[in-house]
């Protein structure tokens, strides 16, 4: 059996299951965030007064932190109630910073757990061995109500990695290149497996980068098995008891594809398709607005160090405005003791509190029409960021720092 | 069920942000203010000539992108009652599903309509006929009819807890 069998078999108590079979399973977590607001009415209409069990319930407010308007603060109001009401410990008001990010941080994502998530990017915890995909507002307000919910058991494909990154190249690239071949629906419905030797020379940071993206190719699930890289950071976050599931070496994939890390080169995704993946050196010059560094994708700290690395005792372009948004408080306050806050505000960063600030285009960062922004963000939807007609490269952060020295797409030298 | 209505026809790769844009995520709106913004950022004409019971027939991928259910929900409250596409991105399907908006996957329907087709869609017989041309689709699984039929996974829910004597 792939993972994604073993796992939903084990936690739907069925003996054998295979891709394409529906099964209702009891996630070990659930996650929601600022649209908890919309979920807590759902909720409500089913009727059923306390959630299923609530030291499984997690609710995170990142979307838009502090409240840009009337209308978030009384989400945010309303969230806060609720998890009062409903006693639920596990929340994570607006000083935590993205939900992706803390919920890793807070050790939630352990080996073998089914984590449901109400936003598209809970793939992120795949990068520890669980299950973690993304669902619906609704489902989220019907597993708070009956603790269950239907999954389709999907097919796998794995991916093997080999080698080492080059100097200026790293997991963003990887999952770039991933996308651009296998297109946005590359992976759609399916468990995306990465495996390899070159996963030794991958931190957990980065194969956060690796989970969290695959949803651009539609994966459901994305899963590294678990190693020492990973056990050693769960120590860290103590996180002690987990059962990690590895899928059978006779597993069946639909699709088995091969990088060698060694010969990947810096990439961006041109507007307006994550899959419109382009060498840096073909849109080289291209001129920026606005640059972001952060997001659940690449706000942690080994993207600002990098970004550090490039900018320090060095000035950003005049005609470019650089947002640095720490993934969480956590990444803030750890780059804030490396000195790292420090050389990006001085080379003329904006510091911005950690959350997803302009990434889902609800504040702190919105494009007007006709900007262009390059952002370490994992979507570059038209009218993601703003305007309808303005557009977004995605990079690696490193990129985006080299880029913010001349205000145009730019090679990290 | 049948279904009568006429077509609207898109392309590859809809995503969530062109059907429901990002910046009405966070603020509530009512089911006719959401049926307003429905596809705006590709179809500016779309929310003003829809009608009660037309068709979208996309092509793959439709959907894709952000979870958010509203990109399911607008299409609902704008009256359509059934997408036709070569595939869907998962969320969007289930978000579909779940909110009891029929989901059909059939690629040669997909390639076949235009918008301003006429068609009818048999649920149970699973076609889809448009003057002369017939599409065949497999029917959905007991168990999502059974949600489509309650009217959502909510009603759904509701009727399962109680029978539990929640
Ligand atoms: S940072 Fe962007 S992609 Fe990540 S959770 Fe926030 S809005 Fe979604």
């Amino acid at each position: 059996m792939t993972f994604a069998e073993k796992i939903l078999s084990v936690k739907s108590g069925v003996d054998r299951v295979q891709a394409g079979e529906i099964v209702e399973v009891e996630p070990d977590f659930i996650m929601s965030h600022d649209n908890t607001a919309s979920i807590i009415k759902t909720f409500e209409e089913i009727g059923v007064k306390e959630v299923f069990n609530r030291d499984r319930v997690t609710v995170f407010l990142d979307h838009c932190v502090p409240a840009a308007n009337e209308e978030h603060a009384k989400n945010h109001d309303d969230i806060r109630k609720f998890v009062r009401e409903q006693k639920i410990e596990n929340f994570f008001d607006i000083s935590y910073g993205v939900c992706h990010q803390v919920f890793c941080e807070m050790g939630f994502a352990k080996p073998g757990e089914l984590i449901l998530g109400a936003d598209s990017h809970t793939t992120t915890y795949g990068a520890f061995g669980c299950f973690s995909a993304g669902i619906g507002r609704s489902e989220l307000a019907v597993i708070l109500a009956s603790g269950k919910m239907w999954l389709k058991v999907p097919s796998s494909v794995k991916i093997i990695v080999e080698g080492s990154f080059q100097k200026g190249v790293s997991a963003k690239d990887l999952i770039l290149r991933i996308i651009g071949d296998i297109g946005s629906d590359g992976a759609l419905y399916k468990s995306v497996e990465i495996h390899g030797d070159g996963l030794q020379n991958i931190s957990m940071e980065s194969r956060m980068v690796l989970t969290n993206m695959s949803a651009e190719a539609g994966a459901k699930n994305a899963y590294i098995p678990p190693d020492k890289t990973a056990v050693d950071w769960l120590v860290t976050k103590g996180v002690k008891d987990f059962n990690p599931i590895y899928p059978d070496d006779d597993a069946e994939y639909e699709k088995v594809l091969k990088y060698n890390l060694n010969k990947l080169v810096p990439l961006v995704a041109c507007p307006d398709s994550v899959d419109n993946v382009k060498e840096v050196s073909e849109v080289e010059g291209t001129k920026i607005d606005q640059i972001v560094i952060g997001t659940c994708t690449n706000g942690r700290l080994e993207d600002l160090e990098t970004a550090a690395d490039i900018l320090k005792d060095k000035k950003t372009a005049k005609d470019v405005r650089l947002l640095i948004f720490p993934a969480s408080k956590e990444v803030y306050l750890e780059s804030l003791k490396k000195g790292i806050i420090e050389i990006l505000a001085e080379a003329g960063g904006i510091i911005m509190n950690p959350g997803c600030g302009p990434c889902l285009g609800a504040h702190q960062g919105i494009l007007a029409d006709g900007e262009v922004c390059l952002s370490t963000s994992n979507r570059n939807f038209k009218g993601r960021m703003g305007g309808s007609k303005s557009k977004i490269f995605l990079s690696s952060p490193a990129i985006a720092a080299a880029s913010a020295l001349t205000g145009k797409i730019n090679y990290f030298l | 069920m049948i279904i009568k209505g006429k077509v609207w026809k898109y392309g590859d790769n809809v995503n969530t942000d062109v059907i429901y844009p990002g910046k009405y995520t966070y603020i509530r709106c009512s089911p006719e203010e959401m049926a307003g913004h429905a596809l705006e950022v590709i179809d500016p004409d779309f929310s003003g000539s829809v009608a009660e019971g037309d068709v979208i027939a996309a092509g793959k991928n439709f959907g894709c992108g952000s979870s958010r259910e509203q990109a399911a929900q607008c299409l609902k409250y704008a009256g359509i009652s059934a997408v036709i596409g070569k595939s869907f991105a998962r969320i969007f399907f289930r978000n579909a599903i779940n909110n009891g908006l029929l989901v059909i996957e059939s690629e040669e329907a997909s390639e076949n309509l235009s918008t301003g087709d006429e068609i009818s869609i048999d649920t149970e017989e699973g076609t889809i006929k448009s003057g002369k041309m017939v599409f065949n689709f497999a029917p959905l699984p007991d168990f999502f009819s059974e949600i489509i039929e309650c009217g959502g996974i909510i009603p759904y829910t509701r009727k399962r807890l109680k029978v539990n004597g929640i």
